[in-house]
């Protein structure tokens, strides 16, 4: 199977380890893996700020980049959300504008062949043991729009507890929201920071090494306000703890 | 502390006051995480509560889209039972109704039953301007009156009172009021409870006017229904010989049938209860049990403003159940008094820009005081996309556009404060519009990695005051991509 | 203009970009949800009903139609009661045996105050909700005027089972008439105004006691 990554704008950017690890993954399971060059990002943080005719242009770009492909899988929930369930609704808004079906016909092939990373391990290569090995505590974090919006369920639980030397340990309040909430963390910085820091003190009372998470935009605000903090966790992305193994460990 | 939300300063302004409060953050995080859980297990209980949420959501869908109709069959009803309609186009034309009513009647107080609708148009304050006191009797709403304080949360509107405070309030109020508190009066919420019992009993027993607002109203029949815990609503509702209720055109449902989905979402979302204590159902006026006249207020302020927005209508469905609320982590730390409305919380942050419009510093802030996490939207008993909206309404602070306000559409400009934004946001998009663009940047990024400061000066505070920034890596993906990979991707 | 006429010019201004829709109500709004909750035995719906009156603090007795009338004495006595408030059909059995106690008839002319000088009130409801544990009064002759039911501090309710209870919400809506003044019990008043914690005892009766009467006087 041929199969697109769809990495993020921030993880091409500023997370590169965790598009590695998701190569590195997907082949040691059979999966071929593209990259395609032309991707850049999806939109999401125009659309969420209020700027959603800035991001037709992406949102059209991303679909020309990725149309060909049978499946486009993302390591971030908020990006995979943003395509699945607010590419059909950019679509929608058009239409209601008076600006006929364009955008909503341009954007429908890459809806529904978009997948989280989780979803796709589990839901199409059909695995929850991909052969992993992390021999340390951890606890998880379910993001938001991956817990809410793309209703991950307890696929990301159940591939962490195959992990190898991996012991998984309940987070208190776990499906509460890290704070981070893209330009949120900005507008509202002091909310998002007591909201971060309730997240990292209910991480640490786990006792666990690491905070493993599926997105790393909320990793990045978790992690950076754990060293802010003084906190001695750090935080990992779920890609680079299934990717890692015996041989080769990562992370 | 005053008792008035005019003038608030936006949101996020508020909010850093709110969260270095930590009294108002450990009774909010006490009273939200208590009823959480409450919640989940009373929702839990039922097992069609995705059928009813559903069912819920379609009639109010259907009755907002037929407004119309259904107003004028109510009208009927009530008329045709004994009760006489008064419409106001707005908070100004309700309180003169009201005052004009209760003039009528040579009365001077009036006890009220807890309603969101007479908080929104600010009716005790205009009774008072007539020589009219207006006594609140619900427990929490008679906290916020002694208190000389503001609502912060739809059904505990002292939610930010711990029990503490709210026995130095009675012991130092109540007398000013009425019958004083009891002696060596405790904090404990049984001694309370029964101070306010105490309290407003003498008013319940010679009140004349009773003022409530109701939960529903069916047209076919003409019935509204009022929702209620206490007793306080009990009284007010059939104590007085004249009853006014001020209700929003949007708390219609069709049929008496219809009851049968939100007597059983409301109370299980609201106080997490199987079923609230009491429930008072009334169809006009009835021979000898209860007031002799009954006027009820349709109350527009607003609301069709809001109905004309395709995607902000949705707002409209809100049977104030306050879900939303207790579940909300930015309600949690800011507290509902930074929400500059009485409708505070994620409901709030959709209905005060709607029904007020977004011109003031608040409204407009309101729309962003969320992290978009979905959880209201998951409470909630007739589906409201909260995050749907808030987002629009960004739209509609951003970039302006036609809305429709008093009735008339107008051309909104964006709202000042984002000329920067917008600069900043075109920018993004423009760089990120073309992977050329974008890889350009990259490497600008990395290759000056090493003077990166892990906090930044100016707007970028906001970020690094609490937070430090993520190191840049050495070399992008799509670099490590090209180098390991080159050639076989579809370089597109 | 009126703003009668104003408002509806509004709204339907407001609609003007959704298409016309005649579909009748009953289709435009699906029902799929349960009109029930489990599947019970009449026994067992009363059963419920008696578990959650007593799970919100309503304090639940269970008789014969032969034993209400010393059932009903007894717990006027229990509670001290020196008065008791008579809606005008109550069954004259019924508080037969509450001789030591004045009766008090519901009368048109009582004021609220008077009302607040009795101790106790005994009604009869018009129907039960065993799932939510709720028992309406509709103001029919047993039950009287809204106000005998609320002032007094300690309410004690008859419901004949199995036949006054239903299980659910829905099953009980099209058993009352919505153009009585209907009042919907589920225990003694309370608040969660203090920290959103659930307290009994405020404005409405203190007390309310159940009585589940049956009709058969079973080992009579």
């Amino acid at each position: 199977m041929r199969v697109a990554l769809f990495l993020t704008c921030v993880n091409d950017t500023l997370y590169p380890d965790t598009g590695r690890a998701v190569v590195k993954l997907l082949t040691r399971l059979g999966v071929e893996v593209d990259f395609p060059m032309g991707q850049t990002c999806c939109g999401q943080a125009h659309y969420n700020t209020g700027y959603r005719h800035e991001a037709e242009p992406l949102a059209r770009n991303f679909s020309e980049v990725f149309g060909g492909y049978e499946a486009i899988v993302t390591p971030s929930g908020s990006c995979g959300a943003m395509v699945r369930e607010l590419y059909p609704r950019m679509g929608e808004r058009a239409r209601a504008e008076g600006r006929g079906d364009t955008l909503a016909r341009t954007l429908a092939p890459v809806v529904p062949r978009t997948y989280e990373l989780t979803e796709f391990l589990v839901d199409v290569v059909g695995v929850t043991d991909v052969g992993a090995y992390y021999p340390h505590t951890v606890t998880y974090h379910p993001t938001c729009h991956g817990l809410r919006s793309l209703g991950l369920g307890d696929r990301p639980r159940r591939l962490l507890e195959a992990v190898g030397g991996l012991e998984l340990r309940e987070l208190p309040g776990a499906e509460e929201c890290c704070g981070f909430g893209g330009t949120f963390a900005v507008k509202n910085s002091d909310v998002s920071a007591a909201m971060g820091a309730d997240k990292v003190r209910n991480a640490a009372s786990t006792g666990a090494d690491v905070l493993c998470a599926a997105d790393n935009s909320c990793l990045m605000h978790i992690g950076g306000t754990m060293t802010r903090l003084r906190v001695g966790m750090r935080p990992v992305h779920i890609a680079e703890i299934l990717a890692s193994t015996e041989e080769e460990p990562l992370a | 502390m005053s008792g008035t939300f005019v003038g608030m300063p936006a949101f996020p302004k508020a909010a850093h006051e709110a969260v270095r409060d930590t009294t108002l953050r450990g009774n909010l995080r006490h009273a939200t995480h208590t009823i959480r859980a409450k919640r989940a297990k009373a929702v839990a209980e039922v097992s069609d509560w995705a059928e009813l949420r559903e069912a819920g959501r379609r009639i109010k869908d259907h009755t907002l889209r037929h407004l119309d109709r259904y107003l004028v069959q109510l009208e009927e009803s009530v008329t045709a039972a004994g009760g006489t309609v008064h419409w106001a186009a707005d908070a100004d034309e309700a309180n003169r109704i009201v005052a004009d009513l209760v003039r009528a009647t040579g009365e001077t107080e009036v006890v009220k039953v807890k309603s969101m609708a007479t908080q929104e148009i600010g009716l005790n304050e205009a009774l008072r301007a007539e020589g009219v006191h207006a006594y609140e009797t619900d427990l929490a709403e008679l906290i916020v009156q002694l208190g000389d304080d503001r609502p912060s949360h739809i059904l505990v509107p002292a939610i930010h009172r711990n029990r503490g405070e709210i026995r130095d309030i009675f012991r130092s109020e109540m007398g000013e009021w009425g019958r004083p508190a009891p002696e060596g009066l405790t904090d404990t919420p049984a001694e309370l409870a029964e101070a306010a019992r105490l309290h407003l009993r003498e008013k319940f027993l010679r009140a004349k006017v009773g003022v409530s607002g109701a939960n529903f109203m069916v047209a076919e029949t003409g019935t509204l229904v009022v929702v209620e815990s206490e007793g306080n609503g009990r009284m007010c509702l059939t104590l007085p010989e004249t009853l006014i209720s001020v209700v929003g055109i949007e708390k219609i449902v069709p049929t008496w049938r219809d009851l049968e989905v939100f007597l059983q979402t409301l109370p299980r979302s609201s106080t997490a209860e199987r079923m609230n204590p009491y429930t008072s159902t009334w169809t006009g006026t009835a021979d000898g049990d209860g007031p002799r006249t009954f006027h009820l207020v349709l109350l527009d302020n607003g609301r069709t403003d809001t109905l004309a927005d395709e995607v902000g209508r949705q707002a409209l469905r809100c049977i104030r159940c306050s879900a939303c609320l207790n579940v909300c982590p930015v309600y949690e730390r800011a507290g509902g008094h930074a929400y500059g409305s009485v409708y505070p919380g994620p409901i709030g942050a959709i209905l005060s820009p709607q029904l007020r419009g977004t011109q003031s510093e608040i409204d407009a802030s309101l729309p962003y005081a969320s992290s978009l996490c979905g959880a209201c939207y998951e409470v909630c008993p007739v589906a409201i996309d909260i995050p749907e909206v808030l987002v629009h309404l960004r739209e509609r602070v951003a970039q302006g556009g036609v809305v429709t306000q008093r009735g008339a559409k107008v051309m909104l400009k964006p709202a000042k404060g984002h000329t920067a934004e917008r600069a900043a946001m075109r920018a993004a998009r423009w760089a990120l519009g073309s992977p050329g663009a974008l890889r350009a940047g990259q490497r600008i990024a990395s290759r000056s990695r090493r003077f990166h400061p892990r906090t930044l000066p100016g707007p970028g505070r906001a970020w690094s005051a609490s937070r430090d920034l993520p190191p840049v890596p050495a070399e992008p993906f799509r670099d490590w991509w090209q180098r390991t990979h080159g050639g076989q991707g579809t370089g597109k | 203009m009126s703003s009668r006429d104003l408002i509806l010019a509004r709204v339907r201004r407001a609609l003007a970009d959704v298409p016309a829709d005649d579909t009748p109500y009953e289709r435009a709004v699906p029902r799929p949800y349960a009109t029930e909750h489990g599947d019970r035995t009449a026994e067992q719906t009363v059963d419920l009903l008696a578990e959650n009156l007593a799970d919100y603090r309503a304090l639940v007795h269970r008789c014969t139609t032969g034993e209400l009338p010393g059932t009903l004495a007894r717990l006027l006595a229990g509670r001290g009661a020196g008065s008791v408030l008579v809606p005008p059909g109550l069954p004259g059995a019924w508080l037969a045996e509450a001789d030591g106690v004045e009766h008090v008839p519901d009368a048109a002319g009582s004021t609220a105050h008077e009302l607040d000088r009795v101790d106790s009130v005994v009604t009869g409801c018009a129907v039960a909700i065993a799932e939510t544990g709720t028992i309406v009064l509709d103001g029919s002759p047993d039950q009287g005027r809204r106000r005998i039911t609320l002032v007094p501090d300690h309410h004690v309710c008859v419901v004949r089972v199995p036949e006054q209870v239903v299980s659910s919400v829905p099953q009980a809506l099209p058993r009352l008439d919505p153009a009585r003044p209907l009042t919907w019990i589920s225990g003694p008043s309370a608040t969660s105004d203090i920290e959103l914690d659930r307290v009994e005892g405020v404005h409405g009766p203190r007390t309310l006691e159940v009585v589940l009467v049956s009709g058969a006087d079973e080992g009579k």
